[in-house]
């Protein structure tokens, strides 16, 4: 690209050609003052803080007026003063015109002392205003969604909200209405703003118009100790700051890493950090009597060491919330020190086939988000970014927008496939084998994305194989928890005649060693539970009571992210490590938990353990789960979790889930003119009633949200790969 | 009625049903269309380039040169072309467009037609003020019967050429004057300033090629066509050629709409409507509507023409020429006006939008005789952060009528504070100020 060089306050400064001659002046070191320009969002030359005295063009000619600096590109030879007499007149006008309106309530605002108004009225306004008059007032505040509320008389209408929400996750709900003094932000009549990044915009509000129901009025800017982090509610590894004080997060805010999130992060991301603070296991428990009763760690540890010791085979299921270092124990711990090869950190439908892609395709291979903006293809199957991976899903759209292609297999034409601008191949589930075969236009320029639900459908995972292998396109995995990437490096996975998780359910092993997994996440919640009541010892290292913890011999508790050191390992295959937030006394990760128990374990007769492996009973038949169903006469079920829904990691934020999309079944144009606007599905688990809408899908399918109802799809309605019929609901 | 004055688009107003197609078809109208038809569409642009004619919604832009600015048809580029009329006619004291569209709304149609054909664009749109529903109507109704008649549609005149003419009503914001916020309210957006570049000829309407041009610009373009390229440049000044509607009101014995070569003064066209009030003198006076700087009597010679009125300290704009006695206050005036720009400040930008709010506070108490004669020097340092600041130009116009009031008027401010209010009465400015002593 070629570089241009300008003068700004006397330093030459050199930058590509379409550089803004604000940003020509951040390379140069000098900050001009600005609210409406955004880097990442397209110049609108709103506000007009920025002005600046341009006395060259590039041409020999000046601008007979100050200039928008934040809307001119630099141009060869251009001389630019962003701090003579005419530039601060222009900026010190401005800036009084914009407090002309503001209240001025500082002291009670959430964004004094963080506020860019603030800062900027300091150092480029003048101390006093000649204002005398009648400010505008609002009644205040009113609320954008149940999560976002405005104050309206502090907003200086600077369109940053609203350009990210159309531009950004392109969610336009929000939008500038009434004109003049009057103009504001607000929404269409009973349609509150719905994103699943409706957040950022409180952040990137340069005054304090925007807040959270959640963080209003808790907590002074002064007051926080920041601490960088990363996300735990998906594989993307967004970067968040953790703003916290005396021991408590206060809230959650998107972190700068132009490779990754950029700016921004999901509300799951930002608003969901409560569970950490909810129902904690406090202190080891010990099951006596049929009871479990409080227990020191020793004694914890030592009954866990003895119990899984002398329990002849041990299944090791460590679940996805892992960081690198914690799968790496269990790896260890698994091999070294149980020594049984019955290990898996997969903690929903899965099949063998998976269990060789992702050693063979996915271990150690790194595709990143730079690949997708410099594709000239990307192809999804098993996978919606919008619900599954957001971060993922704004750097896709942020690539279509700029041209990149994109094409999604995919059950049903979704929302978030229309903002992706993807070509949307109908595909029902168990086709995306047939139809990955046949998607054209992929070369070796492409990429293609893979979810962890193509598990459910036989041969797909091989499909996607072939075609990178066919093509010479990436390919990568995008699971769904944050652990999932790091647990396949750290190969915790079944070897060497191990049993997968679904075996190891069916297995009848004497022990079982469980960290982070919800039974009802698993293919077979009654089996998952069942197969706790039947193992001679449970041995549960969690952060909270759950189904496993109320079965288990043993319960440990470990650190929840904020508690612990670690790195997370994104579905790129990028280590995210992070610090740990909060240094509490008895907060011991999983890893150091398991050095605990392998301490212990060397005091005891080890023999028995080796003995284990033999006495084992599998049938590999027990996989093939798709086998089973696929003659049975109904509807083939598509499912995948919407971003907010009912995790277990979003409990307790009640404004938050306040913003959780209504959840719909979808059915097809046809059968909801026939069975209406709710309908019962009945599959071989169970039976729902449910509100339905149309809406374009394969044929022969419906979607349901997996985890939005009840117990969850697998636990309540049906299995992995199944189908279901609907009908019309009874009245 | 004088010499002086050369009715061109003016002419057949007092027709009987002028407004009728059979009306203009007897006094020639579509005649020019068929001229055009026959010749290449680069010829009529040429002609109209030849002409001399500048826009007349009041930047004066050579109404051909803008033309030319559209990038040459490109078969690889399937975007439509698309010409857009200004029919959005809101400043205050500007009423030029309506009359005409009221009176004759075929020759904007036949404009619109010749001056489509010109541009190459099949499909053309006049965007007409919300509030004037009667004019809308007739306009409609012209459109109808143009199409009944075959000047609209497909194969035009059996030349082959085809347009398809929209008539659009606005909602009634004065934004929607400026170019590119019309194009956002045409294509059903908010009407607010676009930011520059793209420029409309590369991608406006619809992110396509768009030539925006006054009505009163695309109504002179069948005279030209039908009467030649140097008839047109023949009138006026050597700079601004050709006839432009003056629009007198206020204080003249007959206001109304007196068509002119553009460089006749203010002097000869109060002649012309009978003079000033009876007992009154001619105070102040726009001239071409608010959002050009206040003249006096002193201007009275001034050329009305774009150069003329630039060397002396405003702009043709619209040739709205507002005429004020010796009964009407200043103050008063203008603050009516800065009411009228806070009403109307779209609010994008930041001058604009507070800066207005602010100046009608401060004027308000100085009419009041509540302020101080500082106030004045306030209100020109907020009007200098205002002027060249704001975004468009609806700022930069809102801070016309107070500057150059304050310039030469500055003790009439003064005195409404040392009697501690307006020393006028306001009655005696109205039409029944004689019926009210």
């Amino acid at each position: 690209m070629t570089e241009v060089t300008v003068k700004i306050d006397g330093h030459d400064v050199s930058v590509p050609e379409g550089t803004l001659v604000i940003r020509a002046a951040e390379e140069a070191g000098i900050e001009i003052p600005r609210f409406c320009d955004h880097p990442l969002l397209a110049p609108v030359g709103a506000c007009r803080q920025c002005l600046v005295d341009i006395p060259d063009a590039g041409n020999g000619r000046g601008f007979p007026k100050p200039q928008a600096s934040c809307t001119i590109p630099v141009a060869e030879g251009m001389v630019v003063e962003t701090q003579n007499s005419t530039a601060v007149k222009a900026q010190q006008g401005i800036m009084e015109f914009l407090l002309v309106n503001h209240p001025l309530d500082c002291p009670v605002c959430d964004k004094g002392g963080e506020c860019p108004l603030q800062n900027q009225a300091m150092s480029h306004g003048q101390g006093e205003t000649r204002f005398e008059g009648t400010k505008r007032t609002f009644p205040k505040p009113i609320n954008l969604s149940p999560n976002v509320l405005l104050d309206r008389e502090r907003c200086i209408v600077c369109q940053r909200c609203t350009r990210f929400a159309a531009e950004i996750p392109g969610d336009p709900g929000i939008a500038l209405i009434q004109r003049g003094a009057q103009q504001q932000i607000g929404i269409a009549e009973d349609k509150p703003f719905s994103s699943y990044f409706s957040g950022n915009v409180i952040q990137i509000c340069p005054v304090g118009a925007l807040t959270s129901d959640d963080y209003r009025f808790r907590a002074r800017p002064f007051d926080l100790v920041s601490t960088p982090g990363v996300a735990e509610h998906d594989a993307c590894g967004a970067a968040v700051r953790i703003d916290h004080r005396r021991g408590k997060v206060m809230r959650r805010l998107a972190g700068n890493d132009p490779e990754v999130n950029e700016e921004w992060i999901s509300d799951k991301d930002r608003f969901g950090f409560r569970y950490a603070v909810r129902d904690r296991l406090t202190s080891p428990m010990v099951r006596e009597d049929g009871e479990l009763r409080p227990a020191s760690w020793l004694e914890a540890v030592a009954v866990a060491a003895a119990g899984l010791a002398g329990a002849g085979s041990v299944g090791v299921l460590p679940g996805g919330r892992l960081t690198l270092e914690d799968a790496k124990a269990y790896a260890t711990f698994a091999r070294d020190t149980l020594r049984t090869p019955h290990i898996d950190f997969r903690s929903r439908p899965l099949s063998e086939e998976e269990t060789g892609f992702l050693r063979s395709r996915v271990a150690g291979t790194s595709v990143t988000y730079a690949d997708l903006d410099a594709a000239d293809h990307v192809v999804l199957a098993g996978l919606e970014p919008e619900d599954e991976a957001g971060t993922l899903f704004l750097r896709l759209r942020k690539a279509n927008r700029k041209g990149l292609r994109i094409t999604t297999l995919s059950p049903y034409a979704s929302e978030g496939s229309r903002k992706l601008g993807a070509e949307v191949v109908l595909t029902a589930p168990g086709a995306e084998k047939d139809a990955l075969s046949q998607v054209s236009g992929v070369t070796e320029a492409s990429v293609i994305l893979v979810g962890e639900r193509l598990a459910t459908s036989p041969g797909a995972y091989s499909a996607a194989a072939e075609l990178a292998d066919r093509t010479g396109a990436k390919l990568a995995w995008v699971p769904r928890r944050a652990g999932d990437r790091g647990a396949v490096e750290a190969d915790l996975l079944p070897r060497d005649g191990g049993l997968d998780a679904e075996a190891i359910v069916r297995g009848n092993l004497g022990a079982l060693l469980v960290a982070g997994v919800d039974p009802d996440d698993t293919a077979d919640p009654a089996a998952f539970l069942a197969a706790l009541d039947q193992a001679g010892f449970v041995v549960s290292l969690e952060q909270r009571i759950t189904a496993v913890t109320e079965r288990a011999d043993v319960v440990l508790p470990v650190a929840a992210a904020s508690e612990k050191a670690g790195t997370f390992v994104t579905w790129e295959g990028r280590r995210r490590p992070f610090t740990q937030v909060f240094d509490k006394p008895a907060a011991y990760s999983d890893a150091e938990v398991l050095g605990h128990i392998t301490a212990e374990f060397a005091l005891v007769d080890a023999e028995s353990a080796e003995v284990a492996d033999e006495s084992v009973e599998w049938s590999p038949t027990t996989t093939d789960s798709a086998a089973t169903t696929t003659d049975s006469a109904g509807v083939r079920l598509a499912t995948w979790r919407l971003m907010l829904d009912n995790g277990t990691l979003q409990s307790g934020d009640k404004a938050l889930a306040a913003t959780a999309r209504p959840a719909f079944v979808r059915i097809s144009a046809a059968l909801h003119e026939e069975l209406g606007d709710v309908v019962t599905i009945t599959g071989d688990r169970g039976s729902w009633t449910l509100p339905a809408m149309a809406a374009e899908l394969a044929d022969n399918t419906v979607w349901v949200p997996t985890n939005s109802f009840g117990r969850g799809v697998w636990a309540d309605l049906a299995s992995p790969g199944s189908t279901v019929t609907i009908e019309g609901a009874q009245q | 009625m004088s010499d002086v004055l050369v009715p061109v688009l003016t002419a057949n107003w007092a027709d009987e049903r002028a407004w009728t197609l059979p009306a203009y078809a007897e006094q020639g109208g579509y005649d020019a269309l068929d001229v055009a038809l026959g010749m290449a569409p680069e010829d009529v642009q040429t002609m109209v380039k030849d002409s001399g004619l500048r826009g007349r919604g009041g930047a004066g832009f050579p109404t051909g040169v803008k033309w030319g600015f559209l990038p040459a048809p490109d078969p690889e580029n399937p975007k439509p072309r698309y010409l857009v009329v200004n029919a959005d006619e809101s400043e205050p004291g500007t009423c030029k467009d309506i009359p005409l569209m009221m009176a004759s709304p075929h020759t904007l149609v036949e404009g619109v037609i010749i001056s489509s054909y010109a541009i190459r664009a099949e499909r053309a749109f006049i965007y007409v003020r919300g509030e004037v529903l009667h004019v809308i109507r007739r306009l409609r109704a012209a459109v109808r019967e143009a199409y009944e008649a075959g000047h609209l549609g497909t194969n035009i005149h059996g030349s082959g050429y085809d347009l398809e003419l929209v008539v659009h009503a606005g909602a009634g914001a004065y934004i929607c004057g400026e170019e590119t916020a019309l194009l956002d309210s045409l294509e059903g957006r908010r009407g607010q300033p676009r930011l520059r570049p793209p420029f409309p000829a590369v991608a406006g309407l619809y992110a396509s090629p768009t030539v925006i041009n006054n009505a009163e610009s695309i109504a002179s373009v069948p005279a030209i066509v039908k009467n030649g390229a140097d008839w047109f440049a023949g009138m006026g000044t050597e700079k601004s050629a050709g006839v432009g509607i003056f629009s007198l009101s206020g204080h003249v014995k007959k206001p109304g709409q007196y068509e002119a070569p553009l460089g006749i003064t203010l002097r000869k066209l109060i002649e012309l409507a009978g003079g000033v009030r009876e007992g009154h003198e001619l105070k102040f006076w726009t001239p071409g509507g608010s959002s050009t700087p206040l003249f006096t009597q002193e201007h009275l010679d001034v050329t009305l023409d774009f150069e003329g009125v630039a060397a002396a300290g405003s702009m043709l704009g619209t040739r709205a020429l507002q005429i004020f006695d010796d009964s009407v206050c200043v103050v008063r005036a203008v603050l009516r006006w800065t009411e009228f720009y806070k009403h109307e400040s779209c609010g994008k930008c930041t001058p604009c939008r507070e800066g207005t709010w602010w100046l009608v506070q401060v004027l308000e108490r100085l009419e009041k005789g509540d302020g101080k004669p500082e106030d004045l020097d306030l209100l020109l340092d907020q009007c200098d952060n205002i002027l060249g600041r704001s975004f468009c130009a609806l700022g930069d116009g809102a801070t016309s009528p107070i500057t150059s009031s304050i310039q030469y008027f500055r003790d009439e401010y003064l005195a409404h504070l040392e009697q501690g209010g307006c020393p006028f009465d306001a009655k005696k400015s109205t039409a029944w100020a004689e019926a009210v002593q």
